[in-house]
């Protein structure tokens, strides 16, 4: 009966995520309208705009290979799975003993290798570029990224989300000024991953600036559509894991009662709003970085990881 | 113990303090000489006296044997500088080298490297102790910039970066010797008085004396002018004013390794802290082979006779390294002889070069016949230096290296050819600078040679005689040493 | 010793050793001397809570001391010398920024490993600070290793002295001695760094230290 409970939680949440990471991002878009004195577009315009691209034909290039048509239901898919794992209002999912965050980085790993092997694969002179940038930016960001699960791991004795948060929650965790660091990498290093300002803006229309936007330039109809998903599916991942490892309270855990989980979904969504907020007002009041020091951004982030682990070590000595 | 030395503890720390302030607003030139004179002069007395007379261990100041001899060496070789440095300083107002309100700062600093250095020899404390030996760091770090020439000033800057970099990893090193006291004795300043920590030093915390050890070595070591630490020192000797070469190879550095002994000490009374003689062993036989070899090929005269300072104070360490009665006696005498020595040579070389108008040695030639008082006086002061009989450094140099072969001969033959070396190196220079026909301008020295024959006359003596109270004096302390 | 006093006291220390690599990775001349007013601001905070937990007000005077001197006046004096000798640019790095920065996570590590494990008999809380004020001991001389000018070196050195203001409040109840000495020491070298930037400046109209190379007094 537990199993069958966590099962339909699980799947809720599969939904859930789905269908809110197009609103969060058209959330964030009126946000920063708003704060630039402008109307905006509606809230529900990503829906719109994905299913129009549904419903539209693909034109493919001459030279695009089997791995042009693939990418987009590769990425789309480990995208999907890992915003799926991570706890955003229940902590008992049937498939949190799967919820490491190292699996969820390998998956995200995943589909970017396979987005940027897309940007490559026509053979065009922006994709080629829209891969190398984000190699780049990943090589950074994913050491960053580690430092920081290694911070969190050693803290709470488990690499998986369901237990990290379990222990934020619970302890009295205390004024850790490695949990400060911990926090501030893990930003950058999730600003980095989703291509926004100040290292890519998502609304530019100039190739030569265009990182993410760049490999995904020869994409039309439903391939689009999926890709366009994922990346709104990566934003709300990102949200969802800061909002779950550093600021747990109000996730409901197995065994409570719906009203617990209903709720759960209400904080969460609350959690959401403040998040995009932060994230709308951080993008209008900062501009955007040449690429050469995007490196210096990224390299500030393992700093700040490294330090965290290092100084989590005098601390756990004591 | 008595409360009359607590007034001559006190007379020689607060004569030269005095007299810096009153140096610094006399304005001539002649009267600030005398008064120099007169106030080492004093100070010497006044330590002479705490031979016979101690005050009692207080927490700041301790008079005991093992700094009772430095203290009076100190003075005395300070009261015999200020003797050479007026004559010297005199010449440098006529040549304007220097002007009159340099002057004043020169002499109101050279007071305050004699009171920081007498505080340092005198301290109880091992935060005084520190303080006293920046004190008197920065003030020679001020005088050896103060011809201000290109050349002077990079001295300068690069003994000031690595004399500060030394002192913070040895203030590290005090802080962590004060940690290993602490817990054992309680908080406050009996944790930091020597007394206090040679006698309870078996008690702490074995793990960090060693690195408390390690910082400390590093630390003053670099001060003494070990290598690798060195840089600072030939620069520093070369373009200073010569006094102040005198007093640094002379007193600094020996004050540098007085504390170097000091924690060496408290590190050897805890059983299961790791024996440092290896570590300075090591250091001092680098040092050695170095500089004697850096001494070949040397253009000027003071840079020279620097790295001949590194190379003695690398056999210094070597011996204290090395442990033992014997090495420990020859170790003391040896600071005492080659602080005299050394000092006596730089009088001659400061004049030479004022004679001469240059410290480019190959355009100084021939000083026995154009000077012969002076190049005598070198001839003697290398010979002494270089070890030969019957001068006292000879003594000294053949305890250490018969001391060393009875128990490890591999490290006796490096430090031989180590010594032979700078012997072979030291000769040949002193062929060309005091035998031959004379070169370059035969001015004259307006030089007082008192200070300078007189030092040579203690070597001399100890070389030929060593007085039995003194020599059991050596021994005791030796003992104290381990 | 109580929880949170324990982790604002890391918070600190651990802040000292933040700002430290933030000098590090500094090129600029104004934006390094108002780093270093941020690193004496964060030592004096530090210095301060450890006269509260410690029941030590002497310690108070310290905080005061690191503050006024090294965190307003110094800096403000630099800033005065940088604009009259005109040498506000960027600092030239011996190795680039990142292998610098590299290198600097190497000896926090390094210090961790080396600082913990022996003073482990000695409280938590001088463990910590011990082990952080190696750290900055440590980044400080790196600071001074890899960069040619004569201001970044003399901020580097002064990073140092704020190293070991951090170790010995840590060490719990050095007497005033030390407190004293330390706050003197700060006095004399200002005094003497003041002397010399101007000294040098007068002899080669730069602090550039490569300058300074061609007197190295290396030569016979």
């Amino acid at each position: 009966m537990a199993v069958a409970l966590d099962l339909l939680v699980q799947i809720a949440q599969m939904v859930l995520v789905l269908a809110l990471a197009p609103l969060f991002a058209g959330y964030v878009r009126k946000v920063k309208a708003h704060l630039l004195r402008r109307q905006g577009p509606p809230l529900v315009q990503p829906y719109r705009e994905v299913l129009r691209l549904l419903r539209k034909d693909v034109v493919l290039a001459d030279s695009a290979s089997w791995v042009f048509r693939v990418s987009p239901y590769l990425v789309f898919a480990t995208t999907w799975v890992a915003a799926a794992l991570v706890p955003t209002f229940a902590t008992g999912l049937v498939f949190s003993y799967a919820a490491d965050v190292i699996a969820i980085v390998a998956l995200l790993g995943s589909a970017r290798f396979m987005l940027a092997l897309a940007g490559l694969d026509v053979g065009t002179s922006f994709g080629g570029i829209g891969s190398s940038r984000e190699m780049l930016i990943a090589s950074l960001a994913e050491p960053a990224m580690l430092m920081v699960v290694f911070t969190l791991s050693l803290l709470a004795g488990s690499t998986q989300l369901s237990s990290i948060a379990a222990f934020m929650q619970a302890s009295d965790v205390g004024l850790r000024f490695s949990l400060a660091l911990a926090l501030i990498g893990l930003i950058m290093v999730a600003i980095a991953e989703n291509a926004r300002i100040p290292i890519d803006n998502p609304a530019t229309h100039l190739e030569l600036t265009m990182v993410h936007e760049a490999m995904i330039l020869e994409y039309s109809g439903r391939h689009l559509a999926l890709i366009e998903a994922a990346a709104f599916l990566k934003l709300l991942l990102y949200v969802s894991v800061i909002a779950c490892v550093f600021f747990p309270w109000g996730i409901a855990t197995s065994g409570q009662g719906l009203v617990a989980y209903v709720a759960a979904v209400g904080v969460y969504l609350l959690k959401l709003a403040a998040g995009g907020f932060l994230l709308a007002a951080f993008e209008t009041a900062i501009a955007k970085m040449r690429v050469f020091r995007v490196p210096d951004f990224l390299g500030a982030a393992l700093m700040l990881g490294f330090l965290a682990t290092l100084l989590l070590f005098v601390t756990m000595a004591g | 113990m008595s409360d009359a030395g607590s007034v001559f503890v006190g007379a020689v720390l607060l004569i030269p303090a005095a007299s810096a302030a009153l140096l610094a607003a006399l304005p001539d030139d002649r009267v600030t000489a005398r008064l120099n004179a007169l106030a080492s002069f004093l100070t010497f007395v006044a330590a002479s006296v705490l031979f016979f007379e101690r005050p009692p261990p207080g927490h700041y100041l301790i008079v005991d044997d093992l700094n009772v001899v430095f203290i009076v060496l100190s003075t005395f070789v300070g009261f015999t500088t200020s003797m050479f440095s007026g004559s010297y300083i005199a010449h440098e107002l006529e040549t304007g080298r220097l002007t009159p309100l340099y002057l004043r700062f020169y002499h109101a600093m050279y007071q305050i490297l004699m009171f920081g250095m007498n505080l340092a020899l005198l301290s109880n404390n091992i935060g005084l102790m520190w303080v006293a030996i920046e004190l008197a760091t920065l003030t020679t770090v001020l005088m050896v910039g103060i011809y201000r020439t290109p050349a002077a000033l990079e001295a300068a800057w690069k003994y000031f970066l690595l004399g500060s970099v030394g002192i913070a990893l040895a203030l590290f090193g005090t802080i962590l010797v004060y940690l290993a006291a602490h817990s054992v004795v309680g908080e406050g300043l009996d944790a930091m008085a020597w007394n206090v920590l040679v006698r309870r030093a078996p008690e702490f915390d074995p793990a960090l004396l060693n690195l408390a050890f390690l910082f400390l070595l590093l630390g003053y070591g670099t001060k003494v002018g070990l290598v690798p630490l060195h840089a600072w020192l030939p620069d520093a000797h070369a373009e200073g004013p010569t006094p102040i070469s005198a007093v640094l190879s002379g007193l600094l550095l020996n004050v540098a390794l007085f504390a170097v002994l000091r924690f060496k000490s408290v590190l050897s009374a805890n059983p299961g802290a790791f024996a440092p003689g290896p570590l300075m062993v090591s250091l001092g036989l680098l040092s050695v082979i170095f500089a004697s070899f850096m001494l070949y090929r040397r253009h000027d005269i003071k840079r020279m006779f620097g790295y001949s300072s590194i190379e003695h104070m690398g056999i210094i360490t070597f011996a204290f390294g090395m442990g033992g009665p014997l090495a420990n006696f020859a170790g003391l005498l040896h600071m005492t002889l080659h602080s005299l020595t050394k000092s006596a040579i730089f009088f001659c070389v400061g004049h030479i070069a004022q004679a001469k108008g240059t410290q480019h040695m190959p355009d100084i030639r021939g000083l026995t016949v154009s000077h012969p008082v002076l190049g005598w006086g070198l001839v003697l002061g290398v010979a002494a230096i270089a070890g030969l009989p019957p001068m006292g450094l000879f003594m000294t140099e053949f305890l250490i290296v018969t001391t060393t072969f009875a128990r490890h001969p591999l490290l006796a033959i490096a430090l031989g050819l180590g010594l032979l070396t700078g012997f072979g190196a030291l000769l040949l220079r002193l062929n060309g600078l005091a035998f031959g026909d004379p070169h370059g301008s035969g001015a004259p020295a307006r030089a007082s040679f008192v200070p300078v024959y007189a030092h040579f006359g203690l070597v001399l003596a100890a070389g030929v005689w060593l007085p039995p109270a003194l020599t059991e004096w050596f021994q005791h302390v030796a003992s104290l040493l381990r | 010793m109580d929880r949170l006093a324990l982790d604002v006291a890391h918070l600190f220390a651990g802040g000292l050793v933040l700002v430290s690599f933030m000098l590090l990775y500094q090129d600029r001349m104004t934006g390094l001397v108002n780093n270093f007013a941020l690193h004496a601001l964060v030592v004096s905070l530090a210095v301060a809570w450890q006269a509260h937990i410690q029941h030590a007000p002497h310690l108070y005077i310290t905080a005061a001391i690191a503050l006024g001197v090294k965190a307003i006046v110094i800096p403000l004096a630099l800033h005065r010398i940088i604009v009259q000798l005109g040498i506000h640019r960027t600092i030239e790095t011996v190795v680039g920024i990142g292998q610098t920065m590299l290198a600097g996570i190497g000896l926090v590590a390094l210090s961790i490993i080396v600082m913990l494990p022996i003073t482990a008999k000695a409280g938590t809380l001088a463990q910590q600070d011990l082990a952080f004020a190696l750290s900055v001991l440590l980044l400080g001389l790196l600071m001074m290793i890899s960069r040619r000018n004569a201001v970044s070196q003399v901020i580097g050195f002064m990073s140092i002295e704020n190293g070991l203001i951090l170790a010995a409040t840590g060490a719990k109840g050095m007497p005033l001695v030390v407190e004293i000495s330390v706050a003197f020491s700060i006095l004399i070298a200002l005094i003497v760094i003041g002397v010399f930037l101007f000294r040098i400046r007068e002899r080669f109209d730069t602090v550039d230290i490569h300058a300074l190379h061609e007197y190295r007094g290396e030569q016979p």
